[in-house]
């Protein structure tokens, strides 16, 4: 210990304990790293699911993303240019196809969710596929899916503080801008949610494990399903769009009708 | 005391009769109600506004007396242990978990919580429309001129309650709505910072606030209210009511039913439908969740964040504010102090300049009418066509600050961009009170020139008649007297040009007088006069007459100038 004070102003000492910063974060950013990676391997995908996947890839969603999932140029066919899908991952392809969003219909501020066009099997060969192109975000596991597990209350706090701002706190959507918006999260499968907080689709940032654990996904997932389940308690929701529409109903519903009475019971002597 | 020796040979029979006559003899009781009830009510829809407002303060003071009794306006930390699950264990204050608990703990809670907020958002809305109305009817002329201020006294004392009491239950999204009135107040040059912090006790939010809003909003303004509504009362029982013309009607008459009994069991009745429509909005509808939102905490903020609809105008305006225009920023750093325009110019300027006209409108248009004299029959909107034209151009001057508080959700709900809707409200912002003002007056004229057809002419009846020579007519039938009365029997003030003051020269002032008075009336549709009537009903349908008609409306202008 005496040495180590000893040394402390040694002209040397400042480049040591930069070394030993940046070897600190590095290997933590490399045990982050293969968190995700890890993942990426529990879910195997057989050679000819990935086999499988190119065909229907190249036949469904190359004129967009290239042949090899490279990335298109902008315009190209007069489509919207699709990214590089090289390192997406398969959350990325199960979220977008599983969605209905891709193959995207039609360009536009965002594509748009429509209903699906590839079953489950050919969703699952398609982000093999992508998923061989590189390493990315894997289809979540069971376990983290596990809402029996979560814990409302938590998940609750950490939807205000992430995405309330976007997703509005009762989940019931909210405006971007020119023309983007944050969809409404009502009927979206747990799976689903995991997948746009670990790829963020267009607009929508990445939650990556370090920013929200998974278990703190798990927890926003319990969330949102148990206020799905729970219904309105006060009567009907309107929308859950907060005061604009109270006031509308209060306008075009409860003083019509106070007019009406006032009508009915001012009739007689005029 | 006339009261006593009235009732001084009267033997009651029964014991209720009894302790009747005990009271009466001794407060004068009959008189009053006798004096009361003979007062007359005017009946038409339009004139049951007012008693709207009052019955939904009165649900207001019924259900707030209600809530105070589980309410506890405390800023305290707890930890929420009620039977909301998706809350449970969730750090909050205790104001928010007392409304939680009464939300869901407390028998009839929520349903209370409903009635009371249904019932605000009901009594300002009556408040406005009864406000619109006096207004387009002309009721606010002398010598209602004092009445009308404090109704506006009202309006804003009704603001006031309804945004205290809204901040009360330290929800996100309250919480929300008292960042941005934070944000105003230290927009405010100099003062600005210490308002802010005299109010907040300290750096936003504190934890002070809530009890604070608590006193004024459970104490100060309702008793203010109250002392209002005394006021207009009182001063409505001196003036009489107003009434619309019409045959028997004049400035110096009320025509209408006594107050007792009649009237008295109608509005009776009328508080209880108010009541039951207010109860079905609180039984049905959800309003204000505050469990969706979760407790304040000044770092999230949530998508669609919008005041009550009555401070909707404010927050509208604040939208609409673009931060630079070009290369101007609104805001400046003079000798080292920030001065936010970007805020303060919204915040402020359209509120004050909406709230200036209101209150001082009265007197503009005794102005430039020079009428001082008082009036008991009302103007129907189109007799009036300037009046309602500015009129309407407030209105929606309102209303697009009021839509604009909704931009996102109408991005959202008609798939537009929110940029599109904040540029074309922008542009409606200046040119929809200028459009809606020559609309409205264009109609009003229209109106007026159709009412004065069809009192020369008679009603269409669409029955087309062959005359023996060939000729076809479509047969116009006179209306009766009623009718007839509400259509040829109105005021129609003419332009007055600028006077000349005792030295013989023409004011500065008196010179806009004059060019207001222009504006106003120069293009006034007279009334018609008892002389082309009587032509009119001689002549049956002449095409001279319509001619005229006009000429002498030319001329009475022409003389008038
Ligand atoms: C019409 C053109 C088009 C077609 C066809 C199309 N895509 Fe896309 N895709 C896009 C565009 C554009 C984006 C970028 C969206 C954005 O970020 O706004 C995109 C984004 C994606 C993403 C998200 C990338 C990321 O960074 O997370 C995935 C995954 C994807 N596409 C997969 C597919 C698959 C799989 C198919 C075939 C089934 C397909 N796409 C077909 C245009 C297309
Ligand atoms: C910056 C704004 C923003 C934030 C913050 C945000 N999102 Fe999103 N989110 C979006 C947008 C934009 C989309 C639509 C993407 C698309 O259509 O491809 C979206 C889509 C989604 C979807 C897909 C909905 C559907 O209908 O398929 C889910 C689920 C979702 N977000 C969950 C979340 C969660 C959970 C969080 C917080 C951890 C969050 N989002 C934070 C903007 C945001
Ligand atoms: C004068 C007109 C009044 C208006 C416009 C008004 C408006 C409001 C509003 C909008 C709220 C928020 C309600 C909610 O949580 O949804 C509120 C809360 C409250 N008001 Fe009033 N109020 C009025 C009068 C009163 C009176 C007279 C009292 C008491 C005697 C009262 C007591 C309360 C209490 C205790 C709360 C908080 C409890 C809660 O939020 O659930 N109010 N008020």
């Amino acid at each position: 210990m005496k040495a180590l004070s000893q040394r402390r102003r040694h002209p040397l000492a400042a480049i040591a304990l930069l070394l030993l910063g940046l070897l600190v974060t590095g290997g933590l950013y490399a045990v982050a790293g293969t968190v995700n990676e890890a993942k990426a391997q529990t879910t195997t995908y057989s050679a000819q699911d990935v086999e499988q996947g190119e065909k229907l890839f190249v036949a469904n969603c190359a004129t967009c993303h290239g042949i090899n999932a490279v990335g298109a140029e902008p315009g190209a066919h007069g489509f919207q240019a699709g990214p590089s899908l090289i390192g997406v991952g398969a959350a990325a392809v199960d979220f977008q196809v599983g969605t209905g969003r891709m193959p995207m219909q039609m360009s536009g501020p965002q594509a748009q969710v429509k209903p699906k066009q590839f079953d489950e099997e050919q969703t699952r060969q398609l982000a093999a596929y992508v998923a061989s192109l590189g390493a990315g975000p894997a289809v979540p596991s069971e376990e983290v899916l596990d809402t029996t597990k979560g814990n409302a209350a938590k998940g609750g706090e950490l939807f205000r503080t992430n995405c309330a701002m976007c997703h509005n706190a009762a989940a019931a959507g909210g405006a971007l801008t020119r023309g983007k918006f944050a969809p409404a999260l009502g009927g979206v499968t747990g799976e689903h949610i995991y997948e746009a907080m670990v790829t963020g689709p267009q607009n929508m940032p990445v939650f990556n494990d370090a920013n929200i654990s998974p278990e703190g996904k798990r927890d926003i997932i319990t969330f949102l399903h148990t206020i799905e389940e729970q219904g309105s308690p006060g009567g009907a929701a309107l929308g859950s769009l907060g005061p604009v529409s109270e006031g509308l109903l209060l306008w075009t519903g409860g003083l019509a009708v106070i007019i009406g009475f006032t009508i009915w019971l001012t009739q007689r002597s005029s | 005391m006339s009261a006593t020796s009235s009732t001084e040979n009267y033997v009651p029979k029964t014991s209720v009769g009894r302790i009747a006559n005990f009271v009466d003899s001794r407060t004068g009781g009959s008189a009053m109600v006798k004096e009361l009830g003979r007062k007359i009510f005017p009946d038409h829809w339009s004139f049951m506004f007012g008693e709207v407002a009052l019955y939904s303060f009165v649900i207001l003071l019924l259900s707030g007396t209600f809530l105070t009794f589980f309410f506890n306006p405390s800023m305290a930390e707890t930890h929420y242990t009620g039977s909301y699950v998706p809350l449970q264990g969730v750090e909050m204050s205790v104001a928010y978990a007392s409304t939680l608990d009464i939300s869901f703990d407390v028998r009839g809670g929520l349903f209370m919580r409903q009635v009371h907020h249904w019932a605000a958002l009901l009594f300002v809305a009556s408040v406005s429309v009864h406000m619109l109305r006096v207004f387009f009817t002309g009721a606010f002329r002398r010598p209602r001129e004092l009445n009308w201020v404090v109704g506006g006294v009202l309006l804003i004392l009704a603001l006031a309650a309804g945004f205290t009491g809204y901040s009360l239950p330290d929800d996100l999204l309250s919480g929300n709505g008292l960042r941005i009135i934070d944000g105003v107040i230290k927009a405010i040059p100099l003062v600005g910072t210490y308002i802010s912090m005299l109010l907040f006790g300290g750096e936003f939010p504190g934890t002070a606030i809530v009890g604070r809003l608590y006193v004024l909003h459970i104490l100060l303004v309702p008793a203010m209210i109250l002392l209002m509504i005394a006021i207009h009362l009182f001063m409505l029982i001196v003036h009489k009511h107003t009434q619309y013309p019409g045959p028997g009607r004049t400035e110096n008459n009320v025509v209408g039913y006594p107050v007792g009994p009649v009237y008295a069991a109608k509005a009776g009745g009328f508080f209880f439908i108010v009541f039951g429509v207010v109860a079905l909005l609180a039984a049905n509808f959800q309003i204000l969740p505050i469990w969706d939102y979760g407790p304040y905490d000044p770092s999230p903020i949530s998508a669609g964040t919008q005041p009550d609809w009555y401070i909707g105008f404010v927050d509208g305006a604040l939208r609409l504010m673009p931060g630079v225009i070009g290369n101007f920023p609104f805001e400046f750093v003079i000798l080292g102090h920030t001065l936010s325009l970007n805020v303060l110019l919204p915040a402020l300027v359209p509120a004050g300049i909406l709230f200036t006209l209101l209150f001082t409108w009265p007197w503009i248009e005794r102005w430039v009418t020079r009428d001082d004299r008082e009036h008991h029959l009302l103007d129907r909107p189109r007799n009036a066509p300037t009046r309602t034209g500015i009129g309407v151009a407030g209105v929606i001057w309102y209303c697009v600050m009021w839509a604009a508080a909704s931009s996102d959700l109408i991005a959202t709900h008609f798939h537009v961009s929110l940029n599109d809707v904040t540029y074309w409200l922008r542009v409606l912002f200046f040119l929809g009170p200028i459009v809606g003002y020559i609309v409205a007056k264009r109609i009003a004229l229209a109106l007026q020139r159709k009412d004065r057809e069809i009192a020369l002419h008679g009603r269409e009846t669409g029955r087309i008649v062959r005359l023996p020579h060939g000729e076809f007519i479509e047969v116009h039938e006179p209306l009766d007297d009623y009718h007839q009365f509400r259509l040829v029997n109105f005021e129609s003030p003419e332009v007055l040009p600028a006077q000349p003051d005792a030295n013989g020269r023409i004011s500065g002032k008196e010179k806009l007088r004059g060019r207001l008075s222009r504006l106003f009336f120069e293009d006034r549709v007279a009334p018609v006069t008892p002389a082309e009537l009587e032509a009119a009903h001689e002549h049956g349908h002449h095409p001279a007459i319509e001619e005229t008609a006009a000429e002498t409306a030319a001329e009475t202008q022409v003389t008038g100038r």
